[in-house]
């Protein structure tokens, strides 16, 4: 789950990481009074999306005065933002964050991370802070530094040294203090909350010398969810497909894409498999849709709702490959979406394993007009037919 | 030949009070594997299926002799059944639970470290070894014994990788997922160097798919030191940057984890990549040799 940045901030200004004073508005309105109430000029007004790229794509800019807060809070509040993250069509903005403006001298950045082969967290520091961290690494990789922290020791003060003391120019005394301090911190954060990502892009150090985290970005893990209901509440459903939204809600797996042909799937491999095996057949995925092998019949039935909704779609393609989940009980999903809803689309299906001829039974009694698929060279086959 | 499972694994079932649990001990019971007990805290005493359930694995193993345990403990508590069974001596844990926090495994790889036990996921199938032993809960039938190794990052792909190899006459000596979450017990390498001792396995299938470098680690392995051909596939060639593919650990990010990247580092290492799933059994036929 992702946090928005004024959310992230909230959650370091209680952890003793400094940040930048701000305000929340969703209005122009509200964002002169924010002005009013925050030291300035200059102020910064932020777009509060999730997708990263913001400052790309114009989502953050930096006002003289308070006239200036409002007709940047007026072109942003309400509008699609399109940033390099986003796909062409942006996602609207619904809330701006106006801060005050810092003098600044130097610009790190600071993110932590899982490192998945050594399975430990790890603290990622550079000197290239305020840029596409993921160009950095590309372009200057000896500009990235890390340090592996031991789950039993937890972060100790001579990693923040070992960082620190590599950066050209080595900092005054006060910053290095400041630097170390939100290190240590940043991984109480990161272990307390059960994130995936804390970044700090930049974290700055000021002319009159203090260290700001004056960006913030939190991504906490899912599954860790259920002892952190807390942060359940800061869910953003706005910022998600209508679509998906519907599907999380029955425990579906669902990811619309850009393509033409829906895919329903047991499995997350081998959804994403159907969907290169769509692509192989000359045809572009609409979805990712893996129901899981727990569904039972209501799922399907959901899952089959949602594909069809989805108006891109011109044929849809069902592989099952039956271990937990029962090709009967996908069979019956099947049949009862479709006699709720009518489907206009060409439907390839492909069972196999578990109850597979009770499956194929139930299908081909339903009334539902659809073409068998006898494997998945099968399928790829009839999918190429379609498009 | 085999590794890890055979006809000598004498299992443990943690959690086979549960639903599934009890679903999957009876499924691999029907499969031939020695279930010799379960595992369910305050729930010592009962029998599930004719097996004798004990409170702790410690008791399982010093009164069954338990040495491969099979995990189906909810979530919130499956990181310490792994450390459980490890702290007891169970020589390869299995476990089968999906949505475990990432957090809770940093703990249980870091108490794994010098341990013997092997522990294969968690958010996997399991293993077989067919024709001798069932460790998970993949179906049964598909699997034909056999000489080639299956090693993936997924569950029902693995059946359809399996189900090609078995329809194109190549049957298997083990067959292991090892899970789609971020950080796992056992990776590609790991079990590599186990078939390569493996005088039963003459040619391996690995699957991968996108997100972090196991493949590309892999890759470079292989090409130092593992002599026996190799035929692999790597799922979400279509995938998006930035979305978790269902599994938390299939997640391209920070332009890191995607499947061309992957497929130039196996071709580079000589390895057979399939590019359409449907050419798998075919390709793997022309590789290995009947």
């Amino acid at each position: 789950m992702k946090l928005h940045e004024y959310q992230a901030k909230e959650i370091f200004r209680k952890e003793g990481i400094p940040v930048p004073h701000g305000l929340l508005a969703v209005t122009p309105e509200e964002a002169e009074k924010a002005a009013r109430a925050v030291k300035g000029p200059p102020w910064a007004v932020k777009a509060q999306v999730h997708a990263g790229g913001r400052g790309k794509g114009g989502g953050v800019k930096i006002a003289g005065n308070p006239s200036e807060v409002v007709s940047i809070s007026e072109s942003l509040l309400g509008n699609p933002l399109v940033t390099p993250q986003t796909g062409p069509a942006g996602v609207r903005v619904h809330q701006v964050l106006v801060e005050e403006g810092l003098d600044i001298d130097r610009e790190y950045y600071l993110g932590m991370v899982i490192e998945r082969s050594a399975a430990v967290p790890t603290m990622i520091f550079s000197q290239a802070g305020g840029m596409d961290i993921e160009e950095v690494a590309a372009k200057t990789p000896e500009l990235i530094l890390k340090e592996s922290v031991g789950p039993a020791t937890g972060w100790m003060p001579f990693q923040g040294r070992n960082l620190v003391y590599k950066l050209d120019p080595i900092p005054g005394p006060g910053v290095i203090k400041g630097i170390m301090a939100v290190m240590g911190r940043v991984y109480e954060v990161f272990t307390r909350l059960d994130c995936s990502l804390v970044e700090i892009n930049p974290l700055v150090a000021t002319k009159d010398g203090k260290v700001v985290a004056l960006d913030a970005k939190i991504n906490v893990d899912d599954s860790a969810l259920f002892r952190h209901r807390d942060l359940v509440e800061l869910d953003d459903p706005r910022e998600k497909d209508p679509l998906e939204r519907e599907a999380e809600e029955y425990h579906l797996n669902y990811i619309r894409l850009d393509g033409n042909v829906g895919a329903m799937v047991n499995g997350a491999g081998l959804a994403m498999a159907t969907m290169d095996v769509i692509k192989h057949a000359g045809a572009e995925p609409a979805n990712f849709l893996d129901v899981g092998g727990g569904a039972d019949e209501e799922m399907i039935a959901k899952g089959f709702e949602i594909i069809l909704k989805d108006s891109r779609v011109k044929a849809i393609l069902i592989n099952i490959f039956g271990g937990i989940l029962r090709c009967d009980v996908l069979a019956r999903g099947v049949a009862a979406a479709a006699r709720k809803t009518r489907v206009e689309v060409p439907l390839i299906v492909r069972l196999e394993g578990t109850n597979v001829e009770e499956g194929r039974k139930i299908l081909k009694e339903s009334e539902l007009k659809f073409l068998v698929a006898e494997n998945l060279a099968d399928a790829a086959r009839l999918v190429a037919g379609q498009v | 030949m085999s590794i890890l499972v055979d006809q000598n694994s004498r299992v443990v079932v943690q959690g086979i009070t549960g639903k599934e649990g009890t679903f999957h001990t009876k499924q691999m019971l029907a499969y031939g594997t020695v279930v010799a007990a379960g595992v369910t805290p305050g729930k010592g005493g009962q029998k599930v299926e004719g097996v004798p359930v004990y409170d702790t694995v410690e008791e399982a193993v010093r009164r069954e002799g338990v040495n491969v345990s099979c995990i189906f403990v909810p979530p919130p508590f499956a990181a310490d059944a792994v450390m459980e069974a490890a702290a007891a001596g169970v020589e390869v844990i299995v476990c089968i639970t999906e949505g475990i926090p990432v957090l809770d495994m940093v703990k249980a790889a870091d108490f794994l470290k010098g341990k013997s036990s092997v522990l294969i996921g968690p958010n996997c199938p399991g293993i077989i070894s067919p024709g001798k032993a069932k460790v998970g809960i993949m179906p049964g039938p598909i699997h034909k014994e056999g000489d080639i190794a299956v090693i993936s990052r997924s569950g029902t792909l693995t059946y359809e990788v399996v189900d090609q190899l078995t329809g194109a006459g190549l049957g298997q000596s083990t067959c292991i997922g090892i899970g789609g979450d971020p950080i796992i017990g056992s990776s590609f390498i790991d079990l590599l160097k186990r078939f390569k001792e493996d005088e039963g396995t003459r040619g391996v299938v690995m699957i991968g798919e996108i997100g972090g470098s196991a493949e590309e680690e892999a890759a470079q392995y292989i090409r130092e030191a593992f002599p026996k051909p190799v035929v692999s596939f790597i799922a979400g060639q279509t995938a998006p940057p930035g979305r978790r593919m269902g599994h938390a650990g299939a997640i391209i990010s920070g332009g890191q984890g995607k499947a061309e990247d992957k497929i130039a580092a196996l071709r580079a290492a000589g390895i057979t990549v399939v590019g359409d799933l449907p050419d798998l059994g075919q390709t793997a036929l022309e590789v290995f040799g009947r």
